[in-house]
């Protein structure tokens, strides 16, 4: 960038003649036009969020309004987050629903993590440079970018159909893992690449072997940054929708989930089931559960930073 | 000697510990799992939609001619061509929205943004990015339909394509920004230095320095964000709605190879049925057309970057 003396002087020069007026005007437009698209996008974020808040605010806060006629069932989140789906809008809880993101959420992370990290492990401190480790990342390269529609129609075909589990929160657990496989390693081999070489070769030096070199030093201290990637791939996992339809997540499912064999339905589910009734009360209720997501989003999301900024240690 | 021996056999001992070699023998197995996840994609795909072509009411011919896509029908047709040419279309909605509000977020944020700006817009970016896709499909339908569409195009139906492809271009925004942001950032300082002290205003820089050094990882943002636009599915089912034959027209609804695929499932499709098995076809459709666009993009971005010193 220039210094701003020098920048000023040239706009003060263009201002001269008539060519150089027009170029100051195309100038402000350019920057102008960037504006525009910049706060497009911003605004468009707003307006979900305001829209979302505004319509399933009711769902979740009591209406104490004078002269109110029906008197609205579940109007705390605690009633919402707890009481089974419904016929009627205003009764309709999000409660198996929710049971069923926990669910889901717990088979991830016990499976995600071993797998993911032990992949970035193996790929960054052990794998040898050849065509192989090359062709491995590559693939890794390409599931990132496979839609997730075609992990619900494999997971329908290997968990569901050829491993037996049905149409459980089992599969559904296990159809999100490889889901966000590849992008908890990439984030794991990220945090394993921040480990300063002084590290291992310092472990090395004193009579490590490389196997506890690598278990013993340099793992230690990228597991914040493996936590972090984990959390956000998490996070990805609980807002999906499309993969989980072919579990039989959209059936009418209107109990918890009490083992990984069960029938099941998650937030997400729950949210574009209630999308699909055409009467305007659905679209409190929801509104409500989109409330409940975004929310939970954001509460990992926060988690996934704090967790980078209080044990991310200056190496 | 006998004490370094000692020491030797000693140190071999915990290097042949089983539980290493258990650990070892595990996270290798991870890694290779990813090659695993590729081919059970490639092979559960083909051999269900081999199934589906050998039906005897399904022909090669008639999966790429047919003008209508009805499976559920008394005489269903199975016309992919429909569905192909539904998501395309939506796709490019969504790349007119979405390439020159991410490009010019992405010149805004590398060339012009002060560094405090830069802190609150990329984060704001990062959320939009992290919304999830069932909340785009609402938004579509019940914000931009009702006041953005039906206030401006009066007579639209609730489910069409413009307000779809409008919130996927939304979706990928982020997608498109992000990758072009960080490819003007690698063209190196002293190119934009070097334009501005010769006189070049911002925009000359932006537009005709900056942007052509950046062009391989902009081109490759673009195709990376067309694919997510093919391969996007909630939106497309919520908003897009469901018209089973040949139409162009933005107004109406459409039928995307991604939003049949979540109907067909919808309805009872026990195993081995002609509707499972177009599932699967229409799987492997879908695969080989984002496939093929994120191998191009990966090739631009890597061939056509140029190396600055």
């Amino acid at each position: 960038m220039l210094p701003e003396s020098i920048e000023k002087n040239m706009s003060n020069e263009t201002l001269i003649t008539g060519k150089k007026a027009e170029n100051a005007i195309k100038e402000s437009l350019f920057l102008f036009t960037l504006y525009i698209c910049v706060t497009i996008a911003i605004l468009t974020l707003m307006t979900l969020i305001y829209d979302v808040l505004s319509t399933g605010i009711t769902r979740l806060t009591s209406d104490y309004e004078v002269g109110l006629i029906t008197k609205i069932q579940i109007d705390n989140p605690v009633d919402f987050l707890t009481t089974l789906d419904s016929r009627y809008p205003d009764r309709a809880g999000i409660g198996p629903a929710f049971a069923g993101t926990v669910w889901l959420m717990i088979i991830v992370v016990f499976v995600t993590f071993p797998f993911g990290t032990g992949a970035a492990i193996y790929l960054q401190e052990f794998a040898p440079k050849n065509r192989l480790t090359r062709f491995i990342e590559l693939n890794l390269t390409n599931l990132a970018g496979v839609p997730s529609v075609i992990y619900g129609l494999l997971g329908l075909a290997v968990f569901v159909r050829l491993a037996g589990f049905g149409r459980s929160v089992l599969s559904g657990g296990l159809t999100l893992t490889l889901l966000i496989l590849p992008v908890v390693i990439v984030a794991s081999r990220e945090a394993l690449k921040a480990v300063p070489d002084t590290i291992r070769q310092g472990a090395l030096a004193l009579g490590a072997t490389k196997f506890q070199a690598v278990f013993r030093q340099v793992v230690p201290s990228a597991i914040p940054g493996m936590v972090t990637g984990m959390v956000l791939g998490l996070s990805r996992a609980i807002g999906e929708t499309a993969p989980l339809i072919f579990m039989g997540a959209l059936t009418y499912v209107n109990y918890f989930p009490d083992t990984p064999l069960s029938g099941f339905t998650a937030i997400p589910i729950q949210v574009y089931n209630w999308i699909g009734y055409p009467q305007a009360e659905w679209r409190e209720t929801a509104s409500a559960g989109i409330i409940l997501l975004l929310g939970l989003l954001l509460i990992m999301n926060s988690l996934a930073i704090f967790i980078r900024n209080r044990y991310e240690k200056d190496l | 000697m006998e004490n370094v021996n000692n020491l030797r056999s000693q140190l071999t001992k915990t290097i042949t510990r089983p539980i290493e070699k258990i650990v070892k023998l595990f996270i290798t197995a991870s890694a290779f799992a990813a090659i695993l996840i590729s081919i059970s994609i490639i092979f559960t795909l083909l051999t269900e939609a081999i199934n589906f072509f050998q039906d005897p009411a399904v022909t090669f011919k008639g999966y790429f001619t047919a003008t209508r896509w009805t499976p559920t029908f008394q005489n269903p047709e199975y016309g992919v061509i429909v569905l192909i040419s539904s998501t395309l279309y939506i796709a490019v909605i969504a790349c007119l929205i979405s390439f020159p509000l991410g490009l010019f977020s992405a010149i805004y944020l590398s060339e012009f943004a002060t560094r405090r700006t830069r802190k609150v817009i990329k984060p704001v970016l990062e959320v939009l990015a992290g919304v999830p896709t069932v909340v785009f499909g609402y938004f579509a339908l019940n914000w931009i339909t009702p006041n953005i569409i039906q206030r401006f195009i009066p007579g639209t139906g609730v489910f069409n394509a413009l307000s779809a492809g409008i919130a996927v271009g939304i979706m990928i925004i982020p997608t498109v920004a992000s990758i072009s942001d960080d490819a003007l950032n690698a063209v190196p300082n002293s190119l934009r230095n070097g334009s501005l002290a010769l006189g070049a205003t911002r925009r000359i820089t932006s537009l005709k320095i900056m942007f052509p050094a950046a062009l391989s990882g902009i081109i490759a943002s673009f195709i990376l964000g067309f694919s997510r636009a093919i391969g996007e599915t909630m939106i497309v089912t919520i908003a897009g709605g469901q018209y089973p034959e040949l139409n162009l027209d933005p107004r109406s609804a459409m039928y995307t190879i991604t939003s049949s695929i979540v109907n067909v499932s919808l309805g009872d499709t026990p195993h081995g049925t002609t509707a499972y098995n177009a599932l699967f076809a229409l799987g492997i459709t879908l695969f080989i057309m984002t496939f093929i666009l994120n191998i191009g993009s990966d090739y631009v971005a890597r061939k056509y970057r140029k190396e600055y010193e």
